[in-house]
């Protein structure tokens, strides 16, 4: 390994070190503690009050598909996605408020190690608090049934478990680039968040093309429990073939990809002006 | 050109202007900044922060160009390991240690961990902090948070050191010690850059000063030297001698003598001039021949303030 490969690889190490404990354990973060834990205690409440319950109405299918309508409306399109926006978009807008970016800045370090730095702190935080939270959810919701046990430690279960943790990592590396760039790019990130919420959102209904771009499409695929739609959005959604995983996983990755080195360039030509 | 002149030592701003959309910033600023310790001096929103985080790579010149010690200030990676900057922000990122505070930014200059343990102990104890660096700035007073900005300004041992008002909110002692910090810096053949709003501690700590008003250089140079050039304001020199009368009443048959006023004991003659070489020469020759005795002659006025007041107009304590 060259000296200069070796100074980067420590620098980017440095400031994970001083990034990965304010991202993960930050007092003003307890929202996003908040909607990783949420999930978990409304499924544990699920399986105590449905196990206590004389005549549970409850079958193995749909405590599945529970999780998997779970899974799609509140953690992708709720939780991961806020979640990460209040990690990856506080990366460099947080330091600006608070003014302690200069700091960084007069370090000789690469703008381009600083982003990879901050991004995989990022990364780490919402991945420590989505993954365990998918995965604590998805053992729980059907704890109270037997056919459940079955149906986890000899049937699909834990394929699926596997399946939702990797779409989760990949929910956060890719809505973490989003958020990444919006925070350094934007005075106030919460105007391109509230954009891409919305594109994210309206995307069902639009055509198959225009479907491509987002990010949720690609997660959606590669979900193991597919969502019935109930009607009238049954007759709305613009239904399209799921892209294939070779492609799906590369591809966010690649996207992800462009979006940190987007990133870095811009920290690159960056100034510290705390707007005074 | 000498080897402590020659470019890599040198701090050059070569027709430099900043504007921040329409509000200028500073206006075509040529400057050659040599080693040693040189204040700049100005009224807020004079340029100076401007200047000093244009030669840090914190803004970018909207024409012209910038050389420290020969590095371009947009290459971060060369530029700051030379350059240590103070800036004026008082925050410092929270949760930290003093020490943790600086020993985490010293591990991004890429030393290793025990070098950058040492560096950031012996940071700390320059500055008079080793019995607080255990706990965490945020419950340091402000004083105590300038010194350890300083102090990590000042852990990577950089050639150029940049200090945004460095005395802000010291007491006394530490002002004096930090004073001597800077001197001991700037005769080791470092840069000190600093500017500072008290004025008579600049005269002290500096061999140069940058005077600047709404943008621009107004004067620039040695202390004394930036004085003499003020040739429309009478310098003002200070005699104390037995016969300050007498020698008032020799003065003012000579037409450089704009004022002589007899000042506090009656012994001291404040003399205001328009050319102070021939007052020496006149003062030689009056003690030659009538028998005066001079105690002391020094002039009154070349200090930062005085010369700040003729070129800008405005109080300098107000900076």
């Amino acid at each position: 390994m060259s000296e200069q490969t070796t100074l980067w690889r420590r620098q980017i190490a440095a400031v994970f070190r001083l990034e990965w404990r304010k991202s993960l354990l930050s007092r003003r973060g307890w929202w996003i503690y908040l909607l990783a834990a949420g999930p978990v205690v409304i499924c544990l409440l699920h399986a105590l009050l449905t196990s206590r319950s004389a005549h549970p109405r409850h079958s193995l299918g749909n405590d599945v598909l529970g999780f998997a309508t779970m899974f799609q409306l509140f953690y992708l399109r709720g939780a991961i996605f806020f979640g990460c926006m209040g990690i990856f978009a506080s990366l460099f807008r947080g330091e600006m408020l608070e003014k302690t970016l200069h700091y960084y800045y007069l370090t000789p370090l690469r703008r381009e190690s600083l982003v990879a730095g901050k991004y995989l702190a990022g990364l780490l935080a919402a991945c420590a608090l989505f993954v365990p939270s998918v995965a604590a959810s998805l053992l729980l919701i059907g704890s109270h049934d037997r056919a459940y046990s079955d149906y986890l430690w000899h049937g699909p279960g834990l394929g699926q478990l596997g399946w939702y943790m990797l779409v989760t990592v990949l929910a956060c590396i890719g809505y973490g680039a989003v958020f990444l760039a919006c925070g350094l790019l934007f005075r106030n990130p919460m105007i391109p968040a509230a954009a891409v919420y919305v594109w994210e959102n309206v995307n069902p209904f639009l055509p198959s093309l225009l479907q491509k771009i987002s990010v949720i499409s690609y997660l959606k695929g590669l979900c193991p429990v597919e969502v019935p739609l109930p009607p009238p959005l049954n007759v709305i959604v613009v239904e399209i073939d799921p892209t294939p995983v070779w492609i799906a996983v590369p591809g966010l990755l690649a996207v992800a990809a462009l979006l940190v080195a987007y990133t870095a360039i811009a920290a690159r030509h960056g100034e510290i002006s705390y707007g005074e | 050109m000498s080897a402590a002149n020659s470019p890599n030592t040198l701090v050059t701003f070569a027709e430099v202007s900043r504007f921040y959309g329409e509000v200028l910033g500073v206006n075509r600023v040529s400057l050659v900044i040599p080693p040693g310790v040189t204040s700049l001096v100005g009224p807020n929103g004079s340029g100076k922060s401007t200047l000093m985080n244009l030669m840090t790579g914190l803004i970018r010149p909207t024409q012209g160009e910038i050389r420290v010690c020969g590095v371009r200030p947009d290459h971060p990676e060369q530029l700051c390991r030379l350059v240590g900057y103070c800036a004026q922000f008082e925050a410092v990122p929270k949760g930290l240690t003093g020490f943790q505070f600086i020993y985490s930014y010293l591990l991004l200059h890429g030393f290793g961990s025990e070098e950058c343990a040492r560096r950031a102990r012996e940071a700390i104890e320059r500055v008079g902090m080793s019995a607080a660096a255990g706990r965490p700035v945020a419950a340091y007073s402000k004083g105590m948070r300038q010194r350890i900005k300083l102090a990590q300004a000042m852990a990577h041992s950089p050639g150029v050191l940049v200090l945004d008002e460095p005395l802000n909110g010291l007491d006394p002692m530490a002002r004096a010690e930090t004073i001597a910090l800077f001197r001991e810096w700037g005769d080791q053949g470092r840069h000190v850059i600093l500017s500072s709003h008290i004025l008579h501690e600049v005269d002290r700590i500096s061999d140069r000063v940058i005077l600047l008003s709404q943008g621009y250089v107004v004067a620039e140079g040695e202390i004394q030297g930036v004085r003499s050039e003020v040739k429309e304001q009478p310098m003002q020199i200070l005699v104390r001698c037995d016969r300050p009368r007498d020698l008032a009443a020799r003065l003012f048959s000579h037409d450089h003598l704009v004022e002589a006023k007899i000042q506090g004991d009656g012994h001291n003659l404040l003399v205001r001039t328009t050319d102070a070489d021939r007052l020496y020469l006149l003062l030689n020759q009056v003690v030659l021949e009538t028998g005066l005795e001079i105690e002391t002659v020094a002039p009154a006025d070349d200090d930062v303030n005085s010369v700040y007041q003729y070129l800008i107009g405005a109080e300098g304590g107000t900076t």
